[in-house]
């Protein structure tokens, strides 16, 4: 199968998914006991004009599936219909949010990326005192959720040292940054330990190959052998992980927007949840399985480059 | 060069390696030449020491190995180098040719990039000297230069092994180890690849240290057969001479435990019992236990290789040589 | 597709036989499962008794962990709160361990559509993370641990039937099953008899190593006040409650629940990875 071939088929597997999911995430308004308009109004003023207003906004006279695919047509126009609560469209809440939210996320991501690839590494190579280290502290840090590394260093960095603001997200990019690199950090820690862990075992299993004995025998430097052909051969298993990791981060940011007060997307999901915002909890639903449906698409199209024996369309072979 | 004393490409003097966790050295006392453009083979089961042995001459050792003796190329001791000067030798006057291919070499990288690694990353050629040099070697393993794109697993076993040969000749090395290059191949890439390696060795002038557990192999392409056994050499001479005249039992015994086409059909001689464990110490002879020649001397003292009578080369190191003398097949 | 543990990978060093540390965290899983169970006999208060004029006092003889920004004894609702939070994570292991040998046995015996539907459905379910499906079951049918407990045993579940199905794909070729097909026995019979204890060690690993996510997840639902209702003593539930209180420079009441939460999660990881580990070398 030809590379393009290949590409096509995933995308298209990719979007038949993404279909399924937009209609689990429209349907599940429907399996709430009572009518949908009064779960959309979720015990608000139910005056007649506003219970017309539902039914005249999400057509509830409507058969499902028509309402369905009409939704699913605003949806991929960008238009996700109105907010109850915050009574302005969410494609603008979105607009406003989800800025934040990336940018505390790649923070994070870089975070995860740069540690946990360093500590994997450290503990592979050197082995002895740093593995143990490595080993001990990622077994902590996989153990710490997300919102508990959040309280603990807001206590500790935010309100006793005061070296950071405690909650916010700042105005302009040097202001956000700082900001957000508390939230970046707990955010980060589970993801690290994880990825520390990939990489060590990874690395160990290709420094454990024959041919890591052959480049050492024909006189490459150990720098290189490490660099071409352990990390280079842990760069597959490291990749697979990516999904994991962005979806990982997706659903924490949730916690740790809430935890120090941000006001992206996951702080959106929490605020419109517990307010029975519908609209808005399935816009952000939809925006998290998709955003993190685009990553495992990525990573499936680049392992066939990073690795040449996976034969288009498996992923056993990636090691 | 001392002309008339030429140093030996390879000169190993009681070689001496203990890993951790075992009673006994896993290589006692190994003592093996190989000199300039000569053929050696290094014969014995698996687990007698010949991988080790042959490794050594490159400083491949076991992690905790601890290490006694001298291995010398060109007359300078690979144990006591330095990390770049051995880097240096790797990469250019020793290279080995590895058992397995497929193993051998990174699947995820290019062919060209195998070939070329060595010689570049040490700084010793240009990358365009490098890669005009791959060419020519894989022009002399009967191979052309479309592999240079393509990745392992694009091409055969064979193919491949032919690919590590000449990884082996990138830097000219003065001597070839060759650990069993071909027991992970299908017969007709086998019989390639050794002629092949007679050929490259006479045009290059290598020295060639074969390790092989095929005593058929050995006598056709080896001017010299060292037989190890438990981690020494038991038996050491001129091909045709060993063969023909064996002065160990152990010799004569893996020689008629050898299938043949020729000579009278029947069962095959075994030899019975268990190379002795590592983690047991050995007092006398490793061969006792499964010798039918062994007396109570060869239980308490270990034999010293002794020079067969009018022939200095031919050393054995049993208690009993001149009972087997003439005697080949039947021990 | 062969049989692995979805697991936190690379925990060798940790799990050799007999560490200090897997024994400690053995110690710890069992002192959070009694402290559990007999919380009603060794809580010193009533967890709800407001005590607002004593509120965020620190350590003292009557209150040894102190007290939170209502007043409350924080020791009891640290032991109380382990109920819940153990309670809530066995609900979904259990129940997605039964689900998913059910519907991973199915699979692996019936073939054909049953297993094809279940592959699609298992790939809808693992693009949605456990956590988005309790929120998004949350807002539709409101707060509360039951939803949660659902959605999450409801993400979990393919993980566990994905397990099972490579299992009892081997299992069946082994020849004692055609044995016993020739026999006249019925598959039922055979998967409930044979197959099911053959495999049993390895997908109760896999839920042991499921039970700490799920206790991270279970508690960041209580954090955002989704999960347990607001009066329960929670650990989840206790740091959301002590977060103003940490704003404020007293952050005892909600660090010590973290504290008790990063243990019993590491413990549970640690000897859920070493029984893994021990099944995967007994396979072998």
């Amino acid at each position: 199968m030809s590379f393009v071939r290949f590409a096509v088929r995933r995308v298209a597997e990719m979007a038949a998914t993404l279909l399924t999911a937009s209609f689990v995430v429209f349907g599940a308004m429907y399996l709430a006991p009572g009518s949908p308009a009064s779960f959309l109004l979720a015990g608000r003023s139910a005056s007649p004009e506003a219970l017309a207003a539902i039914n005249a906004q999400y057509h509830l006279d409507d058969p499902f599936l028509v309402r369905y695919f009409r939704w699913l047509g605003g949806v991929l126009q960008g238009d996700f219909g109105r907010s109850i609560t915050y009574r302005t469209d969410v494609s603008r809440l979105l607009a406003d949010r989800l800025p934040v939210t990336l940018l505390l996320i790649t923070m994070a991501l870089a975070l995860v990326v740069a540690v946990g690839l360093f500590l994997g590494r450290i503990a592979a190579v050197r082995g002895g005192a740093a593995d143990s280290a490595v080993l001990v502290t990622t077994t902590f840090a996989v153990g710490t959720p997300s919102f508990a590394a959040a309280v603990l260093l807001q206590g500790l960095f935010a309100v006793r040292l005061g070296w950071f603001p405690s909650s916010g997200s700042g105005e302009g990019l040097g202001d956000m940054l700082w900001h957000l690199t508390l939230p970046a950090i707990a955010l980060a820690l589970y993801l690290t330990g994880m990825l520390a862990r990939v990489t060590r075992s990874a690395m160990l299993e290709a420094l454990d190959s024959e041919h890591v004995t052959v480049a050492r025998s024909r006189g490459v430097p150990e720098r290189q052998v490490i660099r071409r052909h352990v990390l280079r051969n842990s760069l597959g298993t490291v990749l697979t992980t990516g999904g994991l990791i962005v979806s990982t981060l997706l659903v924490c940011t949730i916690l740790v927007e809430t935890a120090f007060g941000i006001g992206g997307i996951g702080q959106l999901l929490e605020l419109s949840t517990t307010t029975k915002d519908f609209p808005t909890v399935q816009a952000v639903s939809l925006i998290i399985v998709a955003l993190f449906m685009a990553v495992n698409l990525v990573v499936d199209l680049l392992l066939p480059l990073v690795d040449p024996r996976v034969t288009l369309g498996s992923r056993k072979a990636a090691a | 060069m001392n002309p008339t004393q030429p140093v030996p490409t390879l000169d190993i003097q009681g070689l001496k390696i203990t890993l951790p966790g075992t009673a006994r050295p896993v290589l006692d006392g190994v003592d093996l030449t190989v000199r300039a453009g000569e053929t050696v083979a290094l014969v014995g089961e698996s687990g007698s020491g010949k991988s080790l042995t042959s490794r050594s001459a490159l400083r491949l050792l076991p992690p905790g190995a601890v290490v006694e003796g001298a291995v010398r190329v060109g007359g300078e001791d690979v144990l006591a180098m330095d990390a770049d000067r051995l880097c240096g030798v790797r990469a250019g006057s020793v290279a080995m040719v590895f058992q397995d291919p497929r193993a051998a070499v990174n699947p995820l990288r290019r062919i060209g990039d195998f070939l070329t690694e060595s010689v570049t990353l040490t700084g010793a050629t240009s990358r365009t000297d490098a890669t005009a040099r791959a060419v020519e070697l894989l022009g002399a393993v009967g191979l052309d230069e479309s592999v240079l794109r393509k990745y392992p697993g694009q091409v055969s076993g064979g193919m491949l092994q032919r690919v590590v040969i000449a990884a082996a000749l990138m830097g000219d090395p003065v001597l070839l180890l060759a650990d069993e290059p071909t027991t992970a191949l299908d017969v007709t890439s086998q019989a390639e690849v050794i002629a092949l390696l007679a050929t490259l060795r006479e045009r290059f002038g290598t020295g060639l240290l074969f390790v092989t557990h095929d005593l058929d192999l050995a006598a056709a392409i080896s001017d010299r057969v060292h037989v190890m056994y438990a981690g020494r050499i038991v038996e050491t001479g001129p091909a045709e001479d060993l063969f023909a005249r064996p002065r160990h039992p152990y010799t004569a015994a893996l020689l008629a435990s050898t299938p043949r086409m020729e000579g009278p059909r029947g069962r095959l001689a075994a030899i019975e019992g268990q190379p002795p464990d590592l983690r047991e110490p050995l007092h006398g002879c490793a061969f006792a236990t499964r010798c039918p020649l062994a007396t109570e001397v060869c239980d308490q003292r270990a034999p010293l290789p002794a020079a067969a009578p009018g022939r200095p080369e031919h050393r054995a190191a049993c208690h009993h040589s001149d009972l087997l003398e003439g005697s080949a097949v039947d021990a | 597709m062969t049989a692995v543990l979805t697991r936190r990978p690379g925990l060798a060093r940790i799990r050799a036989t007999g560490s200090p540390l897997h024994l400690l965290c053995l110690g710890l899983v069992a002192a959070v499962v009694l402290a559990a169970l007999f919380a009603p006999l060794l809580v010193p208060y009533d967890p709800n008794a407001v005590d607002l004029g004593n509120a965020l006092a620190g350590p003292s003889a009557a209150h040894p962990l102190g007290v939170d920004a209502a007043g409350r004894d924080t020791l009891s609702r640290l032991l109380l709160g382990a109920r819940t939070s153990l309670l809530g994570p066995l609900g979904v292991v259990v129940f997605s361990t039964v689900a998913g040998i059910a519907v991973g046995t199915a699979a692996a015996w019936r073939g054909g559509w049953v297993d094809s539907v279940l592959s699609r459905s298992t790939e809808l379910v693992f693009a949605f993370p456990g956590m988005l499906l309790a929120i998004l079951i949350i807002s539709v049918y409101g707060e509360g641990l039951l939803a949660p407990v659902i959605a999450l045993a409801v993400a979990y579940l393919p993980y566990v039937s994905r397990l099972t199905r490579s299992l009892v794909l081997a299992e069946r070729a082994r020849p004692y099953v055609s044995a016993y097909q020739v026999q006249g026995h019925s598959a039922v019979q055979i998967c409930l008899r044979h197959i099911l204890p053959n495999i049993a060690p390895v997908v109760l690993a896999q839920s042991t190593i499921n039970f700490g996510y799920a206790l991270m997840d279970l508690a960041g639902l209580s954090f955002l006040g989704l999960g347990v209702p607001a009066l329960t003593p929670d650990w989840g539930r206790m740091v959301f409650d002590g977060q103003t209180a940490i704003q404020h420079g007293y952050p005892l009441s909600a660090i010590l629940p973290c504290a008790f939460m990063v243990l019993t999660v590491v413990a549970f990881n640690v000897v859920g990875e070493r029984w893994a580990d021990r099944v995967a070398r007994r396979d072998r």
